[in-house]
């Protein structure tokens, strides 16, 4: 499965890297220049975008002449468990995006009761591609079109076992998904919406595929915000998920989010998450705060 | 003086499109066709945002801004080093009027022909929104105000941006 990954990540790396490159020598590139939050913050699988959605932006500070980067880390405090994340991701030429993220997801008393230990913990790595195909979000506000990126995550949940124990097929999988952002100034608007090719149990914590549904699903994610100041975005995201496993339901994700450029380095995210019901516990609901830092 | 003597026989010659003229204080420049379509982009309707930039006034305070954020950001106030400062404020205020729907004519060049020898990159065309947010900021025009502007000055990245 990760050759699949690493071939599929070569082949993109193949289109991008010489079309970015293309007269200058290889060495030289630039860091820094974009304006303020359109690379996004970082998902709660590394990716460039919204709190729980990828979006077509690249993240780093870097234009279509430099190589950017940033780090994050985030925390979700749901009713019974608690979700950490953090990764670091790379730009290249506003044009191509590396990232890698690790989720930790710690059922505190739920484990116990669960039978699996008190604050026994599913963990899962995330490595992701992206590559902006056309548009252009920020320059592009005299046109319809929105910004549109291909990307491909490769996820591997760390409690094999276990997982195969509650009937998912698989504990490590391939997200193929297509974005589309649009940042509507004259209405001081961001949108996104974004098609996943997953069979994702909990993003993946959970496994891959299950009893009642083997195979990937389509499943769409919209985020949508207002600009208030220009450090400073408010919306909510929704993200459907497949319901994969018979022994616990899954809901789809919903979220209501702050996000704040601090300056051209730092940004930090607030919001309210809903998760629904997780491993047969309902109304996971809590507060999400994430930190990203990056050049 | 040959070119002078041209300069002037030009719209007799050309019949009819108006040429640019010289305006006090500023130095010569070669003739061209003065258009509105010039300006980059089509007017507002309306005189909605124009009024929120506070008129006129509002505009050349905010361009007044700007010229100081330039001259003091070292990103890109090489690119500026030789520029008629009082020739560049009055068009920038002419195409920030005309945009916003405000009862101007833009006598500026076109933004291909302004800017195709200065070699300016994307970091460079976002230092400059960065510096016209902070003038606009700074002058209390509504953020969303701010952004109609903006939304119409963006895509002239296309011809602005030429490395």
């Amino acid at each position: 499965m990760l050759s699949r990954f690493l071939c599929a990540a070569g082949f993109v790396l193949s289109i991008a890297l010489p079309a970015a490159a293309n007269a200058q020598s290889l060495p030289s590139f630039e860091t820094g220049g974009k304006l303020l939050l359109t690379r996004g913050i970082s998902n709660v699988e590394g990716a460039g975008g919204g709190g729980i959605v990828p979006w077509a932006l690249i993240t780093g500070n870097e234009t279509d002449r430099g190589i950017g980067g940033t780090a994050y880390t985030s925390a979700v405090f749901l009713s019974d468990f608690t979700v950490n994340t953090y990764g670091v991701a790379v730009g290249f030429y506003d044009r191509f995006e590396l990232s890698y993220t690790r989720q930790r997801f710690d059922t505190r008393d739920a484990g116990a009761a669960l039978g699996l230990g008190q604050d026994f913990t599913f963990e899962q790595d995330v490595f992701g591609a992206k590559l902006r195909l056309f548009g252009d979000a920020v320059y592009g506000q005299d046109s319809w079109l929105p910004q549109v990126a291909i990307g491909i995550q490769y996820k591997d949940a760390n409690r094999d076992a276990i997982v195969r124990a509650v009937g998912a097929r698989d504990d490590s999988d391939i997200d193929v998904y297509v974005s589309a952002t649009r940042i509507d100034l004259a209405n001081s608007l961001v949108l996104n919406a974004t098609l996943r090719y997953t069979r994702a149990n909990q993003n993946g914590l959970l496994g891959f595929g299950g009893n009642l549904e083997a195979d990937r699903t389509l499943q769409a994610e919209f985020s949508a915000g207002i600009l208030l100041t220009r450090r400073l975005l408010v919306g909510a995201e929704y993200r459907f998920h497949p319901d994969n496993l018979a022994f616990a339901r899954e809901d789809d994700w919903f979220d209501i989010f702050a996000a704040f450029a601090i300056n051209e380095h730092v940004s930090i995210a607030a919001a309210y998450a809903d998760l629904g019901s997780i491993a047969t516990f309902d109304d996971q609901r809590g507060l999400y705060l994430s930190i990203q830092a990056g050049f | 003086m040959t070119r002078l003597f041209f300069l002037a026989l030009a719209p007799l010659l050309l019949g009819g499109p108006a040429l640019a003229q010289d305006h006090p204080g500023e130095l010569p420049v070669d003739p061209y066709e003065v258009s509105n379509a010039n300006a980059g982009a089509d007017p507002l309707a309306g005189a909605a945002v124009y009024d929120a930039f506070g008129g006129h006034d509002g505009i050349e305070r905010v361009v007044a801004r700007l010229i100081v954020n330039i001259q003091a950001d070292t990103r890109i106030e090489g690119i500026f080093r030789a520029s008629d400062w009082v020739r560049l404020r009055r068009t920038l205020v002419e195409q920030f009027c005309y945009l916003l729907g405000g009862p101007c004519d833009y006598t500026g060049r076109d933004m291909t022909s302004v800017h195709t020898d200065h070699g300016i990159t994307t970091a460079e065309f976002n230092a400059l929104v960065e510096n016209l947010q902070l003038a606009m900021e700074a002058e209390g025009i509504p953020f969303r105000s701010q952004n109609r502007l903006l939304a119409l000055l963006a895509p002239m990245h296309g011809e602005v941006v030429t490395r």
